[in-house]
């Protein structure tokens, strides 16, 4: 209310009136300006000039400028200008690049009153004078600007910029005889009008056009620019240099920027492209808006504030045919969506919780951890009671540290250090990574290791018999088991009953496989190499068989509780993999790592049910990704794409934060899946610079462009090094890998005879 | 000969079939490799290191290093560097893009660029053996080479809402700057009149017998030929006409820059130039107008062969006409490059930059001349032929400017690329010099791509809004 009372003083006694409203225009709008009186709109584009009165409920269209039978390009308008003395001047800019003055106080129908055809192109920008009557200045994309007396015929002086097309002109409120106008090279000039021959001040405000300035209403040297970079930046044009004092970053091109009236701090933007919507900032929060409006459907063209005096009445013009006017207790505010709690985890597992003061203070009764530190923290400086932020600007930081040595995670990085992954037959592989798991006390790992070789290695050499009775023994004797492969889940020994049934049912199917690939031993023996021939239908009918029977048999496939969960995830694929891929040449030649794995056992692996072996590997991503390599294409068929995906990159961004860069690229290397292995393809750019000169060698890694000099020699054979090249960290002598090892085998000082003790890890 | 070589070593050894890198400027007017500048040097160095190659387009484009440097570094960072589309998609998308023109050329190439980043080669029996998803790219294609007018949002929506062949808003547009970057440089290899390269077919003296069949070169788009190198302008026009020729268009050119100011056409007249330069341009065309029907192997590539550059009014239909004040490059295409491909926009926006300012103050024989009211005109007629229309500009100026023969030129590399042939790339500006006329051929490229992607993004910006 205090607010309102000073407004009213600013307005002389009329408070302005008016609630949020639009109105249908019949064509696009390209700019709007406002006359001086508040009361009125003018609203100018490609295809429509007018004038529209601004009640308390609606828009009421007062006047159309667009006279005459035949449309002209002359009225085809880029910007509109009122002037802020004169009440009946208005100026346009149009595509054709003439500039048009109107005289609403002419008589006749056709208000026009005067036409300048000095431009060449497009005139993007036409400004009267502040305080002046007969002055008007335009910028167009010739690169010239140009000042007219509306008392004389042509112009009085024209400015050539130098630099491309002007985008925007504006003359200083407070300096007479300063204007600045923007460049779509990225440039803003300062000029006085008096000197056309050359301007005052030149700078680089933007990278790439800039499309808007505007002056400050009441500070004398800021000015604000917006440009097709996304930013608006503040300069302090007072400074011998212009200084760059405050920098909104946003989220499209800036295609206009206003100064709110009676708010030192704020300024209005809207963007030409892809984001509709008017954003008013404050210039010192740039990261959330202060307010927003997002009444229009398509881009907005033309913003200004309604009075001079008044921060709270907006209008606006859109390409979508609409006139608005906001008010300012109506716009959104983002902030108010905004998430104000922040948690970050610290490298050494320490968590660290920011949220609104009042939160915390709410919940400080249940301290999580013991050895919580609360800071109170950095946020906490002076503040300015009449912004509208106060209640979020206070926070309160918490710590939250981890115990030493509970986090340790030294199992995984050895584990993933000596797991073998590939080159060795499958039984090895199980039995290497069996060891290694036993090795670090991971008992439950090493068993499971133990299982997968038993079941996928062994079906020639131990009867079916006994390994149905180990496996259902492994199930039995109740391993801790969290069977169901949940990455989130990572606290262990959580077994609930269905998943323990779920277990059960996985163990059932498993005895099925086996004993399916059992009985096809015999066949297996009889045609060692050509396992593969076996006849898709004389499987199919047996495993059928087999499974027929145990259906009959096995009570828990009718229990009525899960049967869509039991069936679609075990007994179809299993029927379903068998018809699909008859065992071909192809199929075998990609085992070749384990040439000993024959077809029968090819296809009891394609079929076997992942969950049997995945349901052992509790909540680990790294067991799970070490699995599915290991098995390759005997379990790879049977998970489905996405979720071997989200295994590999899960592991693979575990093993980057550990530092694990060889591991990490061995698993990308040994992944099939497409979206993994094409990790280390991207960024694979290597930046060096010269030894020499210690510029950037762009080109070729080898040779510097500048100094003509092969930048890396080794310095045992020296020749150039154009692959790998290694070096000690204490001397920078290096050469070819191959040469400095065999180097090194003989001797430990460096071989470029510098006499330093080279060190290489 | 062949058959001695066979005798004497028992092998055939590959001879370049072509007289270098175009069929259309003498090799000793083209640089030669060792002979170039330090910076030349560098350009090819890059080029080499990017492609692993030194190709034809790159020996004819390197008249104009600026532009080359620019031209190469967007090129590498479409086709290698960080973007939306697998490596293999974006070679794929450059051969549907070069076999809408019956470009073999640069099918050749990317046939194996494709390969080599491991493309499947069953893509390159058709595009039917493509995946879904590049097979709905095809109708985007078609339409962006010939008629780029009636790209619609609707076309986009299709694109973006198919199931799981759906694209992505970044990879579309990844995927359109491909394909107009493509169109518009098989406008080159065909304005310019580039060789094959001596490993694709067509290229060298033999067909080595195991190479797959896709990559056959094919000369038979009626621009063939070495007799016609031997014709040569012997029967044309005599030097000293041609000469005039030069004299006549500088003195239009003081004439326009002079009068400018005083003359003074009235709206109607300036609105009714357009039009009539826009109708106009579909009858400038070659005489030798009949229906060349595509090339067998590299017609694989795209459907619906029939489906070429048609005018705008010939059809009865009405296109409005797309004014670039309401959207243009600078302002809103830029925009939307950018933010959904970056680095892009910028790459591409000063090759743009480049190619219309590009001026070495040169006009044949004559220094010191400002041709930017020339190069105004010949990039606002390709628009125009496109019904891009600037608001400011006054269409009277390009039938003072350009002669019939040169717009024939210009409005055959643009808009039917594969009908350029030698007689029209002599019989236009007969005193300019090769490197003004593969300067022209820039022009003509630069303002094509930049017409095609006004149309596809403007479609892009009103299926978002």
């Amino acid at each position: 209310m205090e607010k309102m009372s000073r407004v009213t003083t600013a307005l002389g006694g009329s408070a302005l009136t008016g609630r949020t409203m639009h109105c249908h225009l019949d064509a696009p709008a390209n700019a709007i300006s406002v006359c001086r009186d508040a009361a009125q709109v003018v609203v100018a584009g490609r295809s429509i000039f007018k004038i529209y009165a601004i009640e308390d409920e609606q828009f009421v269209e007062k006047l159309n400028l667009r006279v005459g039978r035949k449309p002209s390009l002359n009225l085809s308008c880029a910007d509109v200008v009122w002037h802020q003395m004169d009440e009946n001047l208005l100026a346009t800019a149009a595509t054709n690049g003439v500039v048009v003055t109107w005289n609403l106080g002419r008589p006749s129908r056709n208000k026009q009153d005067q036409l300048f055809t000095e431009h060449k192109r497009t005139v993007n920008k036409v400004c009267f004078h502040p305080t002046e009557a007969h002055v008007l200045l335009s910028g167009s994309q010739d690169g010239f600007m140009k000042c007219f007396d509306l008392r004389r015929k042509d112009s009085v002086s024209t400015f050539s910029g130098q630099s491309e097309s002007v985008r925007d002109v504006q003359f200083s409120i407070r300096d007479y005889f300063t204007f600045a106008s923007t460049f779509e090279n990225g440039n803003v000039q300062l000029w006085d009008i008096r000197r056309p021959d050359r301007c005052e001040r030149m700078f680089t405000a933007h990278n790439g056009p800039v499309f808007c300035c505007d002056w400050h209403p009441e500070d004398r040297g800021w000015l604000a620019t917006g440009g097709r970079d996304k930013m608006v930046k503040v300069w302090d044009m007072t400074t011998h240099r212009a200084k760059e004092v405050h920098c909104v970053q946003t989220i499209a091109s800036v295609a206009r920027v206003k100064w709110r009236p009676e708010c030192r701090h704020h300024l209005a933007t809207c963007s030409m492209m892809v984001d509709h919507n008017i954003y008013v900032w404050d210039v010192r929060r740039p990261f959330v808006p202060a307010a927003m409006f997002e009444e229009h459907r398509d881009v907005t063209t033309g913003i200004a504030w309604r009075h001079p005096h008044d921060p709270s009445f907006l209008l606006s013009g859109s390409k979508d045919s609409t006139l608005c006017q906001h008010l300012f207790r109506d716009a959104s505010q983002p902030v108010e969506r905004a998430n104000p709690e922040g948690l970050c985890y610290g490298l050494f597992g320490d968590l660290a919780f920011a949220a609104k003061e009042s939160l915390v203070a709410a919940e400080s009764g249940r301290k999580p951890y013991a050895g919580d530190r609360r800071h109170p923290i950095f946020f906490k400086r002076k503040l300015d009671p009449a912004e509208p932020f106060v209640g979020l600007a206070s926070s309160a930081l918490s710590v939250f540290e981890i115990e030493p040595g509970s986090g340790s995670m030294s199992w995984f990085v050895d584990t993933a250090e000596r797991y073998a992954l590939a080159g060795r037959p499958l039984a090895e592989l199980c039995d290497h990574n069996a060891k290694v798991a036993r090795e670090l006390g991971r008992n439950q790992v090493a068993q499971t290791w133990t299982m997968l070789r038993i079941i996928y290695c062994s079906p020639g050499l131990a009867p079916a018999t006994s390994l149905n009775h180990s496996v259902g023994k492994g199930s039995s004797c109740g391993l801790p088991l969290m069977n169901s492969f949940n990455l989130k889940d990572m606290a262990p020994g959580l077994g609930s009953e269905t998943r323990l049934d779920r277990s059960k049912g996985d163990t059932r199917s498993d005895t099925v496989l086996l004993d399916s690939s059992a009985t096809l031993i015999t066949n297996e023996d009889n045609e060692e190499t050509e396992g593969s021939d076996v006849p898709a239908d004389y499987l199919l009918g047996d495993v059928e068989g087999e499974e027929d029977e145990l259906y009959l048999l096995d009570p828990e496939h009718a229990h009525p509780e899960e049967p869509e969960y039991v069936l679609p995830q075990e007994a179809f694929p299993l029927r379903h993999e068998i018809v699909d891929t008859p065992p071909g040449p192809e199929h075998l030649q990609d085992k070749a790592d384990s040439p000993h794995v024959s077809g029968s056992e090819a296809d009891a692996a394609s079929s076997a049910p992942m969950d049997s072996s995945f349901s052992l590997i509790s909540g680990d991503v790294q067991m799970a990704v070490s699995v599915l390599i290991v098995l390759g294409e005997r379990v790879r068929k049977d998970i489905d794409e996405q979720t071997q995906e989200h295994w590999y990159t899960s592991y693979i961004d575990l093993l980057q934060r550990f530092c694990l860069w060889n591991v990490s690229n061995q698993v990308v290397k040994l992944s099939t899946s497409r979206a993994v292995s094409c990790l280390n393809q991207a960024s694979t750019t290597l930046h060096v610079n010269c030894s020499h000169c210690k510029r950037p060698m762009s080109g070729r890694g080898w040779v510097c462009d500048r100094c003509h000099r092969c930048a890396s020699t080794c310095a045992v054979c020296h020749h150039v090094v154009k692959g790998l090249f290694v070096w000690c960290q204490g001397c920078s002598h290096g050469g070819h890998l191959q040469h400095v090892m065999k180097w090194l085998e003989g001797s430990s000082h460096c071989p470029a005879g510098c006499g330093h003790l080279c060190e290489y890890s | 000969m062949m058959q001695t070589e066979e005798l004497e070593l028992g092998i055939r050894i590959p001879r370049p079939l072509g007289h270098g890198p175009s069929r259309f400027i003498p090799e000793k007017e083209i640089l030669q490799v060792g002979s170039e500048d330090a910076q030349m040097h560098a350009l090819f160095a890059d080029s080499f290191a990017a492609l692993g190659r030194l190709d034809n387009i790159t020996l004819v484009m390197v008249f104009h290093p600026q532009y080359l440097e620019s031209f190469l570094k967007t090129q590498h960072y479409l086709l290698q560097m960080d973007g939306p589309l697998p490596l293999h998609y974006r070679h794929y998308i450059g051969i549907m893009a070069a076999a809408r023109h019956q470009c073999s050329y640069l099918v050749n190439l990317h046939v194996n660029d494709f390969l080599h980043v491991g493309g499947d080669p069953k893509w390159l029996n058709g595009l039917e053996n493509a995946p879904q998803k590049l097979q709905n790219l095809g109708e985007l294609n078609k339409v962006l080479a010939h008629r780029p007018w009636l790209i619609t949002k609707e076309h986009i929506e299709g694109l973006l809402k198919a199931e799981e062949h759906s694209w992505s808003l970044a990879e579309l547009v990844h995927a359109v700057v491909l394909l107009t970057h493509y169109h518009s440089l098989a406008s080159f290899t065909f304005g310019c009149g580039i060789s094959p390269e001596i490993h694709c077919d067509g290229g060298h003296t033999f067909r080595p017998p195991s190479v797959s069949n896709y990559c056959i070169c094919d000369i038979t788009n009626g621009n063939h030929s070495v007799d016609e190198m031997q014709v040569n302008s012997a029967g044309n026009v005599s030097v000293s006409d041609s000469f005039f020729e030069v004299e006549a268009l500088m003195e239009k050119m003081r004439q326009l820059q002079e009068c400018r100011d005083e003359e003074e056409a009235s709206q109607e007249e300036m609105a009714s130039r357009f039009e009539i330069e826009k109708r106009e341009s579909m009858f400038v065309f070659s005489s030798d107008d009949e229906e060349v029907t595509p090339a067998r192997d590299v017609s694989r590539h795209f459907e619906d062969t029939s489906y070429g550059y048609k005018d705008f009014s010939r059809h009865g239909m009405h296109v409005p006409t797309f004014r670039v004040q309401d959207y243009c490059w600078e302002d809103h295409g830029y925009s939307l490059v950018n933010r959904l491909y970056p680095d892009v926009g910028q790459l591409i926006d000063e090759k743009f930059h480049i190619a219309y300012n590009l001026t070495y103050n040169t006009m044949a024989m004559h220094k010191d001349v400002d041709t930017s009211m020339l190069r105004r005109a010949i990039w606002n007629y390709i628009h125009c032929m496109f019904g891009i229309r600037y608001d400011d500009y006054d269409y009277g100026e390009i039938n003072q400017l350009l002669d019939r023969s040169f717009k024939v030129y210009i409005k055959t590399v643009v808009c039917t690329p594969e009908k350029v042939t030698k007689r029209m790339y002599d019989s236009f500006w007969r005193q300019f010099k090769h490197s003004e006329k593969v300067h022209v051929n820039l022009l003509l490229i630069e303002a094509r791509m930049q017409a095609e992607l006004l149309y596809a993004l403007r479609a892009i910006t009103r299926y978002m809004t």
